[in-house]
């Protein structure tokens, strides 16, 4: 691919996106491409896949190039692999969600079919062609998303963030199948990722781009990260060996605030449940962090806890410093009794969003208690300082970053000083600077006597925050030393 | 029942269609009855069972006297009246039209209803794109349209969830209702966006000649099928002409 003074910008921005790129990429190399957020990363894989660049939706210039053609009219020469593991199957079943590209490029029969075993194969995606799509994992949907791509013989491979929403497990399963897909059939990759050690063995060039999306360093991935370790690390960029500074994980806490006693979990109150006879304790000022395999029920656990699903067998109880004279069943409370009490951050912020603008989101809490005085106006703009986001008060929620709009319900759950607290994956795709600031923000509550429950995959998160580690497996949950997870 | 589980659903559809054009047709008790009777005897003759029916049909079971009610009281009023107030009427005329309406109901429903169970829609999208010649694009997208539903129903719930921990539970059922049906209107909105964009990336809508993986096909069944339910509407449109009972829609 090759690019000359490129640049696109989005229909009703100021600003472009990309400006000025000159990059050119030869056959067979493979690239990790790196930058802050908003550097256009994404923007660039989109237009090399040819997938942006209709009129309506913004304007370019310069040249982009894919085996010197056209991008739009080389569609199929490079295939696109996004970040979204929900967002990319397309049927319903594994065979024809492979065979799609393949039927689009207008192949005959008797060839899409060898080649959707053979792509399957590669990606080492081991189910039959009608197994269900929507009954897969995380990892495997993604490396059926790759499998798709690759039964279209793409000269070019593109990953957008591939990694960023899988547990450890699914990340190995997919750079291994990337890897194996590489080797055979001699494919380019460009890949997007802020993990940088996920990608290291696999790539040979290293090209940065800053703020503006000009290149600022490119070269062999050792030089490039010696040159430009502090610039990649401000970008947000997860280097190699440089885990961040944390005061870790410690010993401590103070009385119960939650308690649970045989409790089964599950999603449908009429339905089977997912785990039984669960016992836990959550102590005051120490916080708590449960992790364990992808649907080994954890989330469930923590909306139970966080009294937003009534336990299907067992109980959960609060103490009475947390009940304060109600009953000590957290699900029985109502809405805004649980807002001043547990304090619940999703995995997903999008599906908390109900504010028009940032500030109102956070004063959504304060508001179903009717406490709108100067009280509460100050406590608002006391949150927006400490998570900064004071400079997109007036923005629309969903148009924020992944970074802001996490950091953003953080802010909304924190409004009404609930001194327990839920959080499922709170670092999920995160980069680097938004990991560090939570990590920091959250110890700081646990310092101010809050229970802090987490429920998370990250084993830099566990080092740091893992005062007390429970591992939730089929037979229970588990008490284990915060090394052994990190390790 | 064995003779419909190996069809083409096009040839499914196309024989919804032909059993139910008489009844669309007609607004008499007599052609409905005629082919209610012969559908029923047909399928059973086929091996369905009565639970399997009853199962399957039952909002229809309801629905139908329901919706006849409702002609019972406020249909055309004709012939004798029997008792009326207000605007309702019970009529001679209204209860000929009630039963007719029940029946419709049914005999439209049912077989609609039995030769639609376990249609796989992608096996539909591919008939209807391959056979039927309908706009690739437009099929698959609605195919791929529906897969969304799965997770617009698990965005619903983890929506409900959200707002009872965001202090929002409380609200009157209706308002929260509306609330969260924008909110997951948005949704669905980014969505469907993302899905778009992965089918493009996937040579989706290149304008080039799109082939298929999976062949649909027709067989003798299908013929079958077909024939079977134009035997069923002839009969029953024929009979009504024949006992002069028949009430045409535009008469």
């Amino acid at each position: 691919m090759e690019a000359r003074g490129w640049g696109w910008r989005h229909t009703g921005r100021l600003r472009w996106a990309l400006d000025g790129l000159d990059l050119v990429i030869e056959p067979g190399e493979r690239v990790l491409l790196l930058g802050p957020s908003g550097a256009g990363k994404s923007t660039l894989l989109a237009a090399l896949a040819g997938v942006v660049g209709a009129d309506e939706e913004g304007e370019q210039r310069g040249m982009l190039a894919v085996d010197g053609r056209h991008p739009a009219s080389a569609r199929g020469r490079a295939g696109l692999v996004l970040q979204d593991p929900d967002a990319q199957a397309v049927l319903a079943r594994v065979g024809d969600d492979v065979a799609f590209g393949c039927e689009n490029l207008g192949l005959p029969r008797e060839e899409i079919w060898p080649r959707v075993t053979e792509a399957l194969e590669a990606v080492g995606l081991d189910v039959p062609l009608d197994h269900p799509t929507g009954r897969l994992s995380g990892g495997q949907r993604q490396r059926l998303a790759i499998a798709g791509v690759l039964a279209m013989r793409p000269g070019l491979l593109l990953l957008d963030e591939p990694t960023a929403n899988l547990d450890p497990d699914g990340v190995a399963e997919v750079r291994d199948a990337v890897g194996r897909a590489l080797d055979r059939t001699g494919a380019t990759l460009v890949v997007v990722e802020h993990r940088v050690s996920t990608w290291l063995g696999l790539v040979d060039r290293v090209v940065v781009l800053d703020r503006e999306g000009a290149v600022l360093a490119d070269g062999a991935p050792a030089a490039v990260f010696a040159a430009q370790h502090a610039a990649l690390e401000a970008a947000g960029v997860w280097l190699p060996d440089s885990e961040p500074q944390t005061p870790g994980a410690r010993a401590g806490g103070g009385e119960r605030m939650l308690s649970a006693d045989g409790l089964a979990i599950g999603r449908e109150r009429r339905g089977a449940p997912v785990r039984t006879g669960l016992e836990l304790e959550i102590p005051a000022g120490a916080s708590t962090v449960i992790t364990g395999r992808n649907g080994v029920g954890k989330s469930t656990l923590a909306l139970t806890l966080g009294g937003l699903l009534a336990p299907l067998g067992g109980r959960v109880e609060a103490s009475a410093a947390l009940a304060r004279g109600l009953v000590p069943e957290p699900h029985r409370w109502r809405s805004t009794q649980l807002l001043t009490r547990i304090g619940t951050v999703f995995q997903e912020p999008e599906h908390t969003l109900v504010g028009r603008t940032v500030r109102d989101e956070i004063a959504v809490g304060l508001r179903a208690l009717k406490d709108r005085g100067g009280a509460a106006d100050a406590r608002i703009d006391e949150l927006l300082a400490r998570l900064r986001l004071e400079h997109l008060a007036r923005a629309n929620p969903f148009t924020l970053s992944g970074g802001e709009k996490r950091r953003l319900s953080v802010a909304a759950v924190l409004a009404t000083r609930p001194p327990v607290l839920v959080l499922d994956e709170p670092t999920f795709g995160q980069d680097r600077a938004t990991w560090v600031e939570l990590v920091g923000l959250l110890r700081g509550l646990v310092d101010d006597g809050s229970a802090l429950v987490s429920v998370s995959h990250d084993a830099d998160f566990v080092r740091a925050l893992g005062d007390r580690v429970l591992r939730l497996g089929e037979s229970g949950l588990e008490r284990m030393p915060a090394e052994a997870v990190a390790a | 029942m064995r003779l419909v589980a190996r069809t083409n659903p096009v040839t499914r559809l196309a024989a919804a269609i032909v059993v139910t054009t008489p009844l669309l047709l007609t607004l008499d008790w007599s052609a409905s009855t005629v082919i209610l009777a012969f559908e029923l005897a047909l399928l059973f003759a086929a091996g369905m069972k009565l639970g399997f029916l009853l199962r399957s049909t039952w909002p229809l079971l309801i629905a139908a006297p329901l919706a006849g009610v409702g002609m019972l009281l406020y249909g055309a009023p004709s012939g004798r009246e029997y008792a009326s107030f207000w605007l309702a009427h019970i009529t001679s005329g209204s209860i000929g039209l009630a039963v007719a309406v029940s029946l419709r109901a049914l005999a439209i429903g049912i077989p609609s209803i039995v030769l639609f169970r376990g249609v796989d829609a992608t096996e539909l999208a591919d008939g209807l794109a391959q056979r039927v010649r309908l706009p690739a694009d437009f099929v698959l997208g609605t195919l791929a349209a529906q897969r969304l539903v799965g997770l617009l129903i698990s965005d619903w719930r983890q929506m409900s969830l959200a707002r009872r921990a965001r202090g929002l539970g409380d609200a009157w059922a209706l308002k929260r209702f509306a609330g969260m049906s924008f909110a997951l209107l948005v949704l669905a909105i980014r969505r469907g966006t993302k899905l778009a964009t992965a089918m493009e990336a996937r040579g989706f809508g290149g304008g080039g000649a799109r082939t298929w993986a999976r062949p649909s096909v027709f067989g003798a069944r299908d013929a079958w099928l077909v024939a079977i339910a134009a035997v069923v509407a002839a009969t029953g449109l024929g009979l009504d002409l024949a006992f002069g009972t028949v009430h045409w829609v535009w008469a």
